[in-house]
């Protein structure tokens, strides 16, 4: 049998407006406004979609260096309704926001993407962002991570707030909803207490996906608990491989299967011609920055193939389920970007890069819950 | 007379009372996005300025449940007016934010990235509710003092339109409600500020409207009552440096369409009897008298015994317009009597939410454009009461009649809102069309 049948492999990518490196836009002549158009992003999310991957992450931080960023909900609710197939997750943070507010809002992306919408809870760490809002000082990981659990928590559970069938428009007695199927969820934490129920009905997805960054000590318990896609960055495939033991571990200490979440790795890439084409792309990058951007996890500098190369050893040797692409420069390089495998028949939840074949089981869950889940 | 004045039409997407008729087998989905699109479409197929989403930010209570005999629940509304900007391209995207139950900055952010993603179609319906019971499901809970609502909500503009303005430059803001610093990550929006509409009749509501708003949302119906509101908030105008034109009053009305008058009268009264269902009778007798009332039959006479009138809680969440129970009591009684002895039912018919305007296509044309040309108002909100469909007949005949008497626009005047609304951008002096 070969090593591949088991495996599942997912692509994801996170697009930013232009690329993980701040001279981007620069380097590839983009007008700061065509960053803000919904156009310019609509092309990069059609261009993974035709690509075949399952996932869009759009990132967001209210971090002053992070760049114009429009709102990750609205922008990923902007796209939905014009680029069908793809899994749409945006980065909504949970420090110094509402959660009853974000609850509603990613059910609603999940209604206006029919059933697509994921989301990825994150932490504001820095004095810089706590002075945007005014209400309470930074905090440590430990704490910010505290919260970020109960967050997410009372997210899910004002989700589940309205059941499924709630809505019953009964003429004969008068009553649009069942109130008996509408359940407050009487939450109270250490930082907040949410009433509930949510003002909106349970999503297509019931649970729309919960993709966690799990790089930090502190984000671990979270992610056992919460991900559905646990993101993880790693100098190379065999740091990424002790990360995906530890995490499949404490998740199934949390008393989850660990085949029910997918470890997705962060490869930087950067794809040219030949490997020389993009090392020099990315000269020219740093030189316009005026310093060379570390990495944040494994890079692929070089042709399309390289980047297969590295996505199947990652995948065969049990480093991943599956990588985010993050692009260092945008939109040259998303011609080149990796393709699901002509060879897999659709709906089998098969995906490969470009010029690899990767045999995997009929349902073996390549494609995002998203896509494969009731639509109610 | 001068030149006709130009109508402006919002359509208000059916919302969570009575108005919206759930019950007709004409009546589709209020949470899929696909009628949203319809809905939204069809706006923009008329021409209209903007399509408008309410909000509230808990479900509403009866006698300490749920009410569960209107609509109940919606999308959100930023993220359903992200996605209709991927649908539309002309139609304004109004949507309600409360300014009690959100921090500026984050306000900024979301409400620039709609404008910029749907090319300059913001606005913001400010409201300011802030009950307690509303504030269970927020992180600084409680409630605000009455007197504080607005003083917060002014606050709150001051702050994000500091934001939208700095263009990468520090903002620095300490007041009573806020302290804010820091850069603000967007460039100025298509719009400059998104359109900011104000809904609430108080004298702050009045002024803050007057102070701040491009558009005011208001509920008064009649032709008189609209006059009068139209020259007092105007005339709040001058003290705030601002012209006439500076501040659009938009009443929201509903209506009701017939091939005849008659047979549009006809129509309204079916629709009225589909809107107070004999359980809604009863729920608004209940609220009107602060006590349960469930045994009584809603084809029987109105109740002998008084209104509770300490018990002003029993419905919660909702908008209340607060008039002495026991004064409408007496009201509904005499009117139950002139009218021959109507029952509950009959009485809530007539004495809640009549419609608007109810006629044939120019009739209702007529009589919307004698509002407008007699300063009662700018224009309308149109409140249908059917979802998606609740605009169609509007669009296809009301429309090419308010056409025809040279007071309703042919094509929209530019790309965005401002545009529509004949507003100025808010760091131009003058209009394009002033400047032509
Ligand atoms: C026409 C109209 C529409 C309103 N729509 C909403 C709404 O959708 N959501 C909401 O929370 N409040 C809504 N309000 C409530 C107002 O924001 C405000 O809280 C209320 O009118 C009390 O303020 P006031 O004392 O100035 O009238 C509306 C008010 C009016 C007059």
């Amino acid at each position: 049998m070969s090593p591949f049948t088991e495996a599942r492999m997912h692509l994801a990518v996170e697009l930013t407006a232009a690329g993980r490196h701040p001279a981007a836009a620069r380097w590839a002549r983009l007008d700061p406004a065509v960053l803000l158009s919904a156009p310019h992003h609509a092309g990069l999310v059609r261009t993974a979609a035709r690509r075949g991957l399952d996932l869009a992450l759009f990132p967001h931080t209210f971090h002053p260096d992070g760049g114009p960023l429009l709102d990750a909900v609205a922008l990923a609710a902007r796209l939905a309704p014009v680029v069908p197939g793809i899994g749409i997750a945006p980065t909504a943070t949970v420090t110094h926001t509402e959660p009853f507010h974000v609850s509603k809002s990613i059910a609603t992306l999940d209604i206006v993407s029919s059933g697509r919408a994921g989301w990825e809870p994150a932490v504001s760490r820095t004095q810089a962002e706590a002075d945007l809002f005014g209400r309470k000082p930074a905090a440590a990981p430990a704490q910010l991570w505290r919260e970020a659990a109960d967050a997410i928590e009372v997210v899910v559970r004002l989700w589940d707030s309205w059941e499924d069938d709630a809505v019953i428009r009964d003429v004969a007695t008068g009553r649009y909803v069942d109130r008996d199927k509408l359940h407050p969820i009487d939450f109270e934490g250490e930082f907040f207490s949410v009433k509930g129920p949510s003002i909106t009905p349970r999503p297509p997805q019931g649970h729309p996906l919960v993709v966690l960054r799990a790089d930090e000590e502190e984000a671990l318990p979270v992610a056992a608990r919460w991900a559905d896609v646990v993101r993880i960055s790693a100098p190379d495939l065999a740091d990424a491989a002790h990360a995906r033991d530890r995490i499949r571990g404490v998740v199934a200490a949390a008393g989850r299967d660990p085949d029910e979440i997918t470890v997705l790795l962060d490869v930087e890439v950067h794809l040219a011609a030949d490997r020389a084409r993009a090392r020099r792309d990315l000269a020219e990058l740093d030189a316009l920055s005026g310093a060379a951007l570390p990495a944040s996890s494994v890079r692929v500098l070089g042709p399309p193939t390289d980047l297969a190369d590295l996505i199947g050893t990652a995948v065969s040797t049990r480093a991943a389920d599956g990588v985010t692409l993050v692009p260092l420069a945008l939109p040259p390089t998303s011609t080149s970007w990796p393709t699901r495998s002509s060879r897999c028949s659709p709906g089998a939840g098969c995906c490969a890069p470009a010029g690899q074949a990767v045999r995997c089981a009929p349902g073996s869950g390549c494609a995002v819950r998203s896509t494969t889940t009731r639509q109610g | 007379m001068s030149a006709t004045k130009q109508i402006h039409l919002g359509a208000h997407f059916p919302g969570v009372n009575n108005t919206t008729v759930w019950s007709d087998p004409a009546a589709g989905s209020q949470t899929d996005f696909a009628s949203f699109v319809h809905f939204a479409q069809n706006a923009e197929r008329g021409l209209m300025d903007f399509v408008f989403l309410a909000e509230g930010l808990r479900l509403r209570e009866h006698r300490g449940r749920i009410h569960d005999l209107d609509v109940v629940g919606r999308p959100d509304t930023f993220t359903v007016l992200a996605a209709l900007a991927a649908v539309t391209s002309r139609v304004g995207l109004a949507g309600t934010i409360n300014t009690t139950y959100n921090e500026p900055y984050e306000l900024a952010s979301q409400f620039a990235s709609l404008d910029h993603l749907s090319a300059g179609r913001a606005a913001w319906n400010m409201v300011t509710t802030s009950d307690a019971f509303t504030g269970e499901n927020f992180r600084r809970g409680g409630f605000l003092p009455r007197e504080q609502r607005y003083e917060r909500a002014a606050e709150v503009v001051a702050v994000t339109r500091a934001l939208w303005d700095s263009n990468g430059a520090e903002v620095e803001h300490h007041g009573p409600h806020f302290d804010v610093r820091g850069t603000f990550p967007l460039s100025p929006s298509p719009q400059g500020h998104p359109v900011l509409i104000q809904a609430g009749d108080s004298a702050q509501g009045r002024d803050f409207a007057a102070a701040t708003a491009d558009a005011i949302f208001t509920l008064h119906g009649t032709l008189e009552a609209g006059q009068a509101f139209y020259a007092d908030v105007k005339g709040r105008l001058p003290q705030h440096g601002r012209s006439a034109d500076d501040l659009k009053v938009l009443p929201g009305v509903t209506f009701v369409l017939g091939d005849t008058d008659a047979e549009a009268q006809d129509e309204a009264v079916r629709i009225r009897r589909q809107q107070v269902s004999p359980q809604t009778a009863i729920a608004f007798l209940e609220q009107v008298w602060g006590r349960e009332l469930s045994e009584y039959d809603p084809d029987g006479p109105l109740p002998d015994v008084e209104p509770d009138v300490d018990n002003v809680s029993i419905t919660r969440g909702r908008v209340r317009h607060a008039r002495d129970p026991r004064a409408v009591a007496q009201e509904w009684r005499d009117f139950a009597a002139a009218h021959g002895g109507l029952s509950i039912r009959e009485v809530v018919i007539e004495k809640t939410g009549r419609q608007s305007f109810i006629g044939s296509a120019r009739t209702v044309a007529a009589r919307m454009d004698e509002f407008v040309q007699r300063d009662a108002c700018d224009g309308f909100i149109l409140v249908p009461h059917l979802t998606p469909g609740g605009l169609d007949r509007f669009v296809a005949e009301v429309v090419p009649e308010l056409q025809d008497r040279g007071s309703y626009r042919t094509e929209y005047p530019g790309p965005t809102l401002r545009d529509h609304l004949g507003l100025r951008h808010p760091h131009a002096p003058l209009t394009r069309k002033e400047s032509a």
